[in-house]
């Protein structure tokens, strides 16, 4: 075995880059993603609702992809980039979804809101012409108790749309 | 001042924002991460607790052993049941007005023996969850395993053990009621149809666990408690009560709730706990619930069984109903609304839709060794509704009938207000026929039938179902204060306008995201007569907002906005007393519009509410001497006229079952719903949706199920199956609108609406796509193993 | 809950992970996506000593032809399956199967090596490669071997596997223009595990039905590769309309009762995906 390669236990460093900004933090090996934006950042916006991997509460961006938060652990994403829904609200990248939940009602309680506007705009991105029924497909791992999902894939479908239109343009 | 209505002032007001789908102003926080929920909170000196549970469903503490797990890294303390009932009053879940209900009192954890799986025995505090966790494990305990009791059907029995020593047997509660002459009835009944109905029991998975900080500050003897619960004021009791504390001590504040749905207005032993924890040792204590905890401590509701039957006459006019329930709760009744009400509810509401002469109910609540269980949305109306939907549709089916027409033939006429029902729930004014015409018409019934009738040709199998339902809202002290609950059944609503014209407003209801904050500042705005930008709503902060009973029972809208109807015409008034001074006018000559004074009669501008504030705080002494503003206003109210304001409304569903797997495609639903004044169309609409969708929910996938041994065999997010958004039905709402006379709005609640018929509804499609196989399912949730099983496919 | 303590260790290459196999033996967990391994220690049920996170080793990414077979690398992301242009030509059963394989957030991080060697019984991605005929590259102490995917899958999530191997590539026969492939399964909610599956490949020529692979998944400890039903079908291929019957299915499938379908009722669906894909290859 190379002598070179370390057996991390207990507390250790990790670097990463989280909504743009660089961040270095000591960390337990064994606190996931979401705990650590939460507990060691502060950034509350990802919400911990199963811990199973299935309520998608937690869903945030590594390198650009959708992940659950909760089913990885924070020295895995030294040196990588991550993005969560404050990030993602500054930077105005979900501007155009967050103004179609608004106003049409596409959240309750708000709490697995971050996840969702996160997988919608992957929905998007990945399947720029989504019709309502791929909508609840691609969103059939995030749970939503409050709204039922209607005014949710009205909200998504609003934005495909207008999105289409401008590139039409 | 009397809230009756011939006098509709508010709905009058210029530049009204009701019947406006205004989007919430506190969404925008909540759709960037920055709402503030119980978890992000971080205090102090906070120390987290983890409770080491029973594993079993009844078994005595014989040793605790805590040595081991009080050395473990970032262990603070390990307290146990015996410990901190030392330092709490028990409580027991009964109310008076529920004759000769029974329940022993429960301390915070399990003291002599833990009653259900999953009852917290042991209290770890540690810096960090994890560690919690880490020295849960080397807690030793010696357990004496007790005998469970985990079927309702037999805890009666007299050779089941009775769980609870200071009790005779298992029975927590019992009601008969009887009116008019139901065998005579069944007797003479050219139809009589039976059923049995099976509903399996559930819960609510609100997506943010039940949370909890509780900060006792030794250096003030005061305890604030931030918690996700409903019921602020109710918890502040609930504290002070049971914690020897003077009520003003302490203090409850609810910020963000992630879901509730009736699961976060109950006292829940471990919450309590970490509350007492926090008192006993003077730091915060949190504590949150992780998803593995709230499958088996969360209330569970609905497990009913039920027999029944409907006689009906050959016109399918119902002659008679009749129905045996039989309902196991938990090892207590919850307090400190009691595990009697959903019973309660059904035998009153069981075909309450409908014109009855004769009826029979019966219901036994009976303790098992499961988690407990109690008021979850629509609390009981989603069980009446399964029966008589059930039973009129079979009925129906029996006569040749359309169910549509067997409806129309025994819903109560609109022109039948006000009445009572024969158990004695008085209407004031419901339109369930016109309700019906309007879906119908909505979902072109007939188009479906003919594309149901189509399709079966090809040996595809669809199915309309139907149900009608009515809804209890904004209750009075009827529900919970007579039987001595601490539970407020009036609210109040503060106004205040600020020094630069802004409206501060705090109110006694909550908000969970169903837009109450939203709701409020409408009718605020309205009434005073401002922009909506400018008024702030504060909720669910006890030493802040008036007292009230928080959010429940769809009351919100009803009583709070009245309330805040009623402060806000009074603000104006004394606004323009204000004004017409400066103005030197009559202030009945003035209104306020858009944030400014203008003369009632042309609407010209004549001065700004900034101003008028200012001078009322600055600059008093331009005054008269015998002239004080005073430009807060709080005013109260609480329905006097009616125990509850019945709403009514009716859905349909339509479903395509796979009569080779089981399998069900939901394809559409609809609902028609009455509920008063409606203040935000939109924020109305999606309360039905999401209601529905839980009840679509309980109707295909939902289900708690134990083991004979009171073991819950699928206590996880990818066991328990909640509805995700591939296997739901977009959904069409609409509204007839029957104001209630009981307040200025006119508005009733509708928040439970959508649970209460869909359920009914799915299974009465089910069972109409069924029909020509003569197969019928009555078990919820309605699983493709019981479909193939009525379909003769399978053997049971 | 959260995860009881471990330690970690990150190898660069699938050697330095074969030691640190070698090394820790039974105390070592491989870590691949982790999306049903962390949901597991999150549930602390499971409690390994070290975690061996092999999500570095670049080798084992990767997608390609060689020798006649389709290569994919152990650590390749089923979204990157989902989506492969080479895998939809080579293997177009795989590509079928993705959709319904969990949720775009789980496949984003879940690989097909990962899946494989956890052998859940009611996942897609075994069955799959049973229906395939494909194999499983492993590489331990003794150098690289192949194992046909149906000697892999042993036991309820028990592989052919030893504990210092680690699995390094899927190896999938090209698929040819003859070839037929079918997939269904039925769940009760969309992305959850079904309650049964049915992976198939098949052979056509003329009017002849051979090489058919029926794989089922979700009843029994391992996918179940029903010969028997096989054969006869194929011996009276293409009357099957008529004179099928899967009463073999009984015999060949030991699936278990569970809280969402009983024995009787997992054969039960198990004939009618057959049927079903059967009826779709003939219309």
């Amino acid at each position: 075995m190379s002598d070179s390669l370390a057996v991390l236990k207990g507390d250790n460093n990790i670097s990463l880059t989280v909504n743009g900004e660089s961040i270095s933090e000591r960390v337990p090996v064994r606190r996931n993603l979401a705990d650590f934006l939460r507990l060691d950042l502060g950034l509350t916006g990802t919400h911990v609702g199963c811990e199973h991997g299935v309520c998608g509460a937690c869903t945030v961006r590594l390198d650009d992809k959708i992940v659950r938060s909760c089913l990885i652990l924070a020295i895995q994403a030294d040196g990588k980039r991550v993005d969560t829904i404050e990030g993602l609200s500054d930077d105005g990248h979900l501007e155009d979804l967050q103004a179609a939940f608004h106003a049409r009602n596409g959240l309750q309680c708000g709490f697995c809101t971050p996840g969702i506007l996160l997988t919608a705009a992957e929905l998007i991105e990945t399947h720029p012409d989504a019709d309502r029924e791929k909508i609840r497909e691609f969103l059939s791992g995030n749970y939503c108790r409050c709204t039922g999902y209607h005014a949710i894939v009205d909200a998504i479908e609003s934005v495909v749309h207008s999105r289409q239109k401008k590139r039409a343009i | 001042m009397s809230s009756h209505s011939e006098n509709r002032w508010v709905l009058d007001r210029p530049n009204s924002y009701i019947g406006r789908s205004v989007p919430r102003p506190n969404a925008k926080r909540l759709l960037e991460g920055r709402g503030h929920f119980v978890d992000d909170i971080v205090l102090p000196r906070m120390l987290n607790v983890v409770f080491v549970r029973s594993p079993y469903a009844h078994a005595r503490i014989l040793s605790i052993d805590t040595t081991a797990a009080q050395s473990y890294p970032g262990i603070v303390a390990v307290v146990t049941g015996a410990q901190l009932a030392e330092r709490h009053e028990p409580w027991v879940g009964v109310l008076k007005h529920l004759q000769g209900i029974v329940s022993p009192p429960q301390y915070a954890m399990a003291v002599e023996k833990a009653c259900w799986q999953g009852e917290a025995v042991v209290a770890i505090l540690a810096k960090t969850r994890a560690e919690g966790e880490d020295a849960a494990e080397s807690v030793q305990i010696r357990w004496q395993e007790l005998p469970v009791v985990a079927d309702a059907k037999t805890a009666l029995d007299p050779d089941t053990p009775v769980i609870h020593d200071s009790l005779e047997n298992n029975l927590c509660w019992e009601r008969n009621f009887a009116a008019g002459d139901v065998d005579q009835a069944f007797e003479t009944a050219a139809v009589v149809v039976e059923e049995t109905f099976d509903i399996g029991r559930h819960t609510g998975v609100t997506v943010e666990p039940r949370s909890i900080v509780a900060d006792y500050q030794p250096g003030e003897g005061k305890l604030t408690v931030y918690q996700s619960t409903q019921a602020p004021h109710m918890m502040q009791n609930v504290f002070a009560k049971h914690l020897g504390m003077n009520e003003g001590d302490v203090r409850v504040v609810t910020k963000d709730v992630g879901g509730s749905f009736g699961i976060k207005v109950h006292v829940y032993a471990d919450e309590f706990a970490a509350v007492a924890l926090s008192k006993m040792f003077q730091r915060p204590v949190k504590f949150i619930a992780d998803r593995l905890e709230s499958f088996v401590t969360d209330i569970h509701a609905r497990e009913h069984l039920v027999k029944a039957r409907m006689g009906v006459s050959k016109d399918g006019k119902i002659q008679a109903l009749e129905f045996d329930d039989l309902t196991g709760i938990g090892p207590y009744s919850m307090y400190p609304r009691t595990s009697g009400i959903e019973a309660n509810q059904i035998v009153n509401l069981t075909g309450g839709a409908y014109r009855i002469e004769n009826y029979k109910a019966a219901t036994k609540v009976v303790f098992q060794n499961k988690n407990v269980m109690c008021q979850y949305r629509a609390v009981g109306h989603p069980v009446a509704c399964l029966i008589a939907e059930g039973l009129i549709d079979e009925a129906a089916r029996q006569l040749q009938m359309d169910p549509v027409d067997i409806r129309r033939t025994n819903l109560y006429p609109d022109d039948s207000y006000p009445c009572k029902s024969i158990t004695g729930m008085a209407f004031e004014n419901l339109s369930h026929i016109q309700s019906l015409d309007k879906l119908i018409d909505m979902m072109d019934y007939d188009s479906l039938r003919q594309e149901q009738s189509e399709l079966r040709k090809q040996g595809i199998y669809r199915g309309i179902g139907l149900a009608t339902f009515i809804e209890v809202t904004n209750p009075s002290p009827m529900f919970y204060g007579v039987g001595g609950a601490a539970i407020s059944a009036q609210d109040g609503c503060t106004l205040r306008l600020d020094a630069k014209g802004n409206v501060f407003c705090a109110t006694g209801v909550t908000e969970q995201g169903q837009g109450t904050e939203t709701v409020i500042a409408q009718i605020v705005a309205t009434s005073v007569g401002v922009a909506m930008e400018n008024v702030r709503v504060i909720t669910g902060d006890t030493e802040v907002t008036p007292y009230g009973g928080g959010t429940w029972a769809s009351r919100g809208c009803g009583i709070a906005g009245e309330a805040a109807g009623q402060a806000g015409r009074v603000l104006r008034e004394n606004i323009l007393d204000v004004a017409g001074v400066i103005l030197q006018t009559e202030s009945t000559a003035l209104d306020i519009q858009n944030g400014n004074i203008v003369d009632g009669a042309d609407g010209d501008v004549l001065t700004t509410l900034e101003e008028v504030a200012r001078v009322a705080y600055y600059r008093p002494d331009t005054f008269p001497e015998d002239f004080q503003s005073e430009l807060v206003v709080t005013r109260h109210y609480v329905p006097r006229d009616y125990p509850f304001a019945f709403t009514n409304g009716i859905q349909a569903s339509y479903l395509e079952v796979d009569n080779e797997t089981g399998l069900i495609k939901l394809l559409k639903h609809w609902c028609v719903e009455d509920c008063g004044t409606i203040i935000n169309p939109q924020l109305v609409d999606e309360q039905i949706r999401g209601g529905i969708v839980q009840g679509l929910g309980a109707a295909l996938f939902e289900h708690c199920i134990y083991d004979a041994e009171g073991q819950l065999q699928n206590g996880t997010m990818a066991d328990y199956l909640v509805p995700m958004a591939t296997e739901l039905p977009d959904i069409d709402c609409a509204h007839v609108v029957s104001m209630t006379r009981s307040s200025e709005l006119g508005a009733k609640g509708a928040g439970e609406a959508g649970t209460a018929g869909a359920p009914a509804a799915v299974m009465n499609a089910l069972n109409d796509a069924l029909t020509p196989f003569n197969a019928r399912v009555t078990a919820v949730p309605l699983t493709p193993q019981k479909i193939l099983e009525a379909l003769g496919t399978l053997s049971p | 809950m959260k995860a009881a303590a471990f330690n970690y260790m990150q190898p660069k290459t699938v050697d330095e992970a074969l030691g640190c196999l070698e090394q820790l033996g039974s105390d070592a967990t491989i870590l691949a996506g982790g999306q049903s391994l962390m949901a597991s220690l999150n549930m602390r049920l499971s409690n390994p000593a070290v975690l061996i996170d092999i999500n570095a080793i670049d080798e084992l990414n990767g997608i390609s032809v060689v020798e006649g077979r389709l290569r994919i690398g152990a650590m390749t992301r089923l979204a990157e399956l989902e989506y492969s242009p080479l895998v939809s030509q080579h293997a177009p059963l795989i590509t079928m199967v993705m959709p319904h394989i969990a949720h775009p957030a789980i496949r984003n991080r879940g690989t097909i090596g990962g899946s494989i060697a956890f052998a859940d019984p009611a996942a897609e991605l075994p069955a799959c490669l049973v229906a395939l005929n494909g194999q499983v590259v492993a590489q331990g102490p003794n150098g690289e071997r192949r194992i046909v995917a149906t000697e892999f899958f042993q036991d309820l999530f028990e592989t052919a596997l030893t504990d210092n191997e680690l699995l390094t590539a899927i190896e999938i026969p090209m698929a040819n223009e003859n070839q037929r492939f079918g997939f269904r399964e039925l769940a009760r909610r969309h992305g959850d595990y079904a309650m049964v599956g049915l992976c198939a490949s098949s052979d056509w020529s003329s009017d002849n039905l051979t090489e058919l692979r029926l794989a089922y998944f979700n009843v029994g400890p391992r996918p179940v590769l029903a010969e028997q039903t096989a054969s006869d079908i194929c011996r009276i291929w293409p009357q099957v309309r008529n004179e099928m019957s899967l009463d073999q299915l009984e015999s060949e499938l030991d699936p278990a009762d569970d809280l969402n379908a009983s024995s009787a009722m997992r054969v039960h669906l198990a004939k009618v995906l057959t049927r079903r894909v059967i009826e779709e290859w003939l219309s």
